[in-house]
């Protein structure tokens, strides 16, 4: 038996019973495409988290003021919590730690922002020049805070993009204009460049003035929210977060490490740590789709058990003119491996289509890869293997006296 | 070419009401003797062991005592896939209830063994046409469906299928059964005419004293037993 008999024996066989091979192999397309779109939707949130996370900035270690928690509850600190870090405390470590490569001290807030009959309600970031380098902020045009405006405490805004569009209008040059943050004016000296960044951490829809000006006119205390340090090199960063943490704990005179009142975060721990989340989320996804899999694997049994019934008597006929058991075998194996094949293939089909129609009306991030195409194809091919495994081998063990007298 | 050798077949089944099994002595010391282009009738009543006869012969099924050799060759104890291989290249089968494909067409059907016997695809054709033509069927007929034939076009299909591999041995068991006695008749001669003309060695299996005495020699079976030879 060549392959071209298989494949001439499989196709006949299968277009013989039409609708019940489309159905079979209906079960299949839903549970491969419901496996790809998952684990599309899956791996486009892991790839949206991982993109915000690295557009803050690369190789950073947060400092913020309070004492140490876990992972996620830090994010919350600020206004309520203890004023235990100052820009003075920036300056020291910029000075001390040998493994930063810049420190950029933020004080943040949000407040209602009004221009000429405009108005809008954002962040606003009171930082210093370092700031850009630091969080891979780009100027469009104008220019950023310089360091003789925050020994000055000018008046002065850097706006992002969304900002701009909010107060002015998406063309417009407002450089040279002013804006009145909580009622005070600001002239606006640059517009950063859009970053697209979406969900938390919106650096687009964003305000930055001197962290001086913050401090004394917007927020009223010299108190500093974040300090942003940056590392050298990926490597040193858990060294440079124990250089950071000995400076400060000196400064602020506290001898047991256990007590400090401020705490660092390493931006790599933070990646893993929404990755790890993202990660069982695929996970839990991929399973709840692949049960629809094996459901429409057991429709392949089911179908391949009936067909081998049905035709039990062409079996008895195909071993008398001299069919071998593996002839029988492949026959069946075949059969069941070509619907879960075409299953396989209108099932990714059809996951791509979802991920896509996901992604275009639900505007949720998809990522159908190249590694889960192979694996659906994989998949698919094993489950015909899996699940026409049983019925082939009792078509091929049937006794053909016994199939030749079936009625 | 054929030598049967005191052979016995035992089906052992188990029984409802005891649960032990009982034995039925379906052939009990059958020995006899078929020659190269022979044409001979096995010949007995209903349950007389027939069939069980024929599945021995054809190599589907191996006795329980005794020595069955098929071209000088014993076929009494071999593996499954091995009497594959015999039935294969040595035996045509043709059968009461036709046993053909019904989605494919006669010429497929006959293709069928060669597609077993891994001839090449050039000569399948060819070795098909040649067999539905010594079989009698008409050749507007070679591509219509099977279950689109009438029950006399359908044996000789099933017939050229035996005769397909070029066996050394056509087994035909109750060939005419379900066929009219007129339709019988032609397929009768069809056997006929293949062992005058193509020498070939075909052994008949009836219960019906006309249809046996078409053969050139008629063993007699009753309870499992031969009774006498008869030419
Ligand atoms: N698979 C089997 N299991 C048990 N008994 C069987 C089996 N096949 C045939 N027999 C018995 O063997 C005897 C001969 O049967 P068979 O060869 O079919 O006779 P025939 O073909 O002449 O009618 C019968 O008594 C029948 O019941
Ligand atoms: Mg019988």
């Amino acid at each position: 038996m060549t392959i071209s008999d298989l494949i001439h024996e499989t196709y006949s066989a299968l277009v013989a019973n039409k609708v019940r091979s489309g159905l079979t192999v209906l079960g299949i397309v839903i549970g491969i495409g419901s496996v790809i779109a998952m684990i599309a939707i899956g791996q486009g949130s892991q790839q949206t988290i991982q993109d915000n996370i690295e557009s803050l900035g690369s190789n950073l270690i947060l400092v913020m003021p309070g004492a140490q928690r876990g992972i996620g509850m830090q994010i919350s600190q600020g206004r309520g919590s203890s004023q235990t870090l100052t820009i003075e405390d920036a300056l020291a470590v910029s000075q001390e730690a040998s493994l930063a490569n810049g420190v950029a001290p933020e004080l943040s807030g949000r407040y209602q922002v009004t221009a000429k009959g405009t108005n809008t309600n954002t962040s606003v970031i009171g930082t210093t020049s370092a700031y850009p380098l630091i969080r891979n902020v780009q100027i469009f045009d104008g220019s950023f805070i310089t360091d003789q405006q925050i020994t000055s405490k000018s008046k002065v805004a850097v706006l992002g993009p969304t900002v701009r569009d909010d107060l002015f209008s998406a063309d417009s040059d407002p450089i040279g204009q002013s804006i009145r943050i909580k009622n005070i004016e600001f002239k606006v000296i640059g517009v950063t460049k859009a970053k697209g960044g979406s969900g938390f951490s919106n650096q687009d829809d964003t305000i930055f003035i001197p962290i001086t000006t913050n401090q004394q006119f917007l927020a009223g205390s010299d108190r500093v929210s974040t300090i942003s340090v940056q590392a050298k090199e990926q490597k040193s960063m858990a060294q440079l977060q124990e250089q950071i943490t000995e400076i400060l704990l000196v400064r602020h005179n506290i001898s047991d490490p256990s007590l400090a009142d401020f705490s660092t975060l390493n931006q790599t721990d933070i990646v893993s740590a929404a990755s790890s989340v993202t990660k069982t989320f695929t996970i839990l996804l991929g399973s709840v789709a692949a049960i629809s899999l094996i459901v429409g694997g057991i429709g392949i049994m089911n179908m391949m058990l009936t067909t081998v019934t049905e035709r039990t008597r062409e079996i008895g006929l195909r071993k008398a003119i001299g069919a071998k058991k593996k002839d029988v075998n492949l026959q069946f194996l075949t059969e069941a491996v070509a619907l879960t094949f075409l299953g396989g293939i209108i099932g990714i089909i059809m996951g791509w289509l979802i991920s896509f129609g996901v992604h275009y009306f639900a505007d949720i991030a998809t990522k159908v890869s190249v590694t889960s195409i192979l694996l659906a194809f994989g998949v698919s091919g094993s489950i015909g293997v899996l699940f026409g495994y049983y019925p082939a081998k009792r078509a091929s063990g049937l006794n053909p006296i016994e199939a030749l007298r079936y009625e | 070419m054929i030598e049967c050798k005191h052979i016995s077949k035992i089906y052992k089944s188990p029984s409802v009401e005891s649960g032990q099994s009982i034995e039925t002595s379906a052939l009990k010391d059958v020995s006899f003797k078929v020659a190269n282009g022979e044409f001979v009738a096995i010949m007995g009543p209903s349950g007389s062991g027939k069939s069980t006869l024929m599945h021995i012969l054809g190599a589907l099924d191996t006795p329980s005592k005794g020595e069955y050799l098929l071209d000088g060759q014993n076929v009494s104890n071999l593996s499954d896939d091995d009497l594959a291989d015999i039935r294969k290249n040595k035996i045509g089968f043709v059968f009461q209830s036709f046993n053909l494909l019904p989605r494919a067409t006669a010429l497929r059907n006959v293709t069928l063994p060669l597609v077993y016997s891994d001839t090449k695809k050039e000569e399948r054709e060819k070795k098909a046409k040649e067999a539905l033509l010594s079989s009698g069927l008409d050749e507007a007929h070679f591509n219509h469906l099977s279950n689109q034939l009438s029950g006399g076009q359908m044996q000789r299909v099933a017939i050229a299928r035996a005769l397909v591999n070029n066996p050394a041995l056509i087994l035909a068991d109750e060939p005419t059964g379900n066929l009219d006695s007129k339709t019988g008749e032609i397929v009768l001669a069809t056997f006929k005419k293949l062992n005058k003309i193509q020498g070939r060695t075909i052994i008949l299996i009836t219960h019906e004293k006309e249809v046996a005495q078409h053969a050139n020699r008629i063993i007699h079976i009753k309870d499992g037993q031969i009774e006498n030879s008869s030419t």
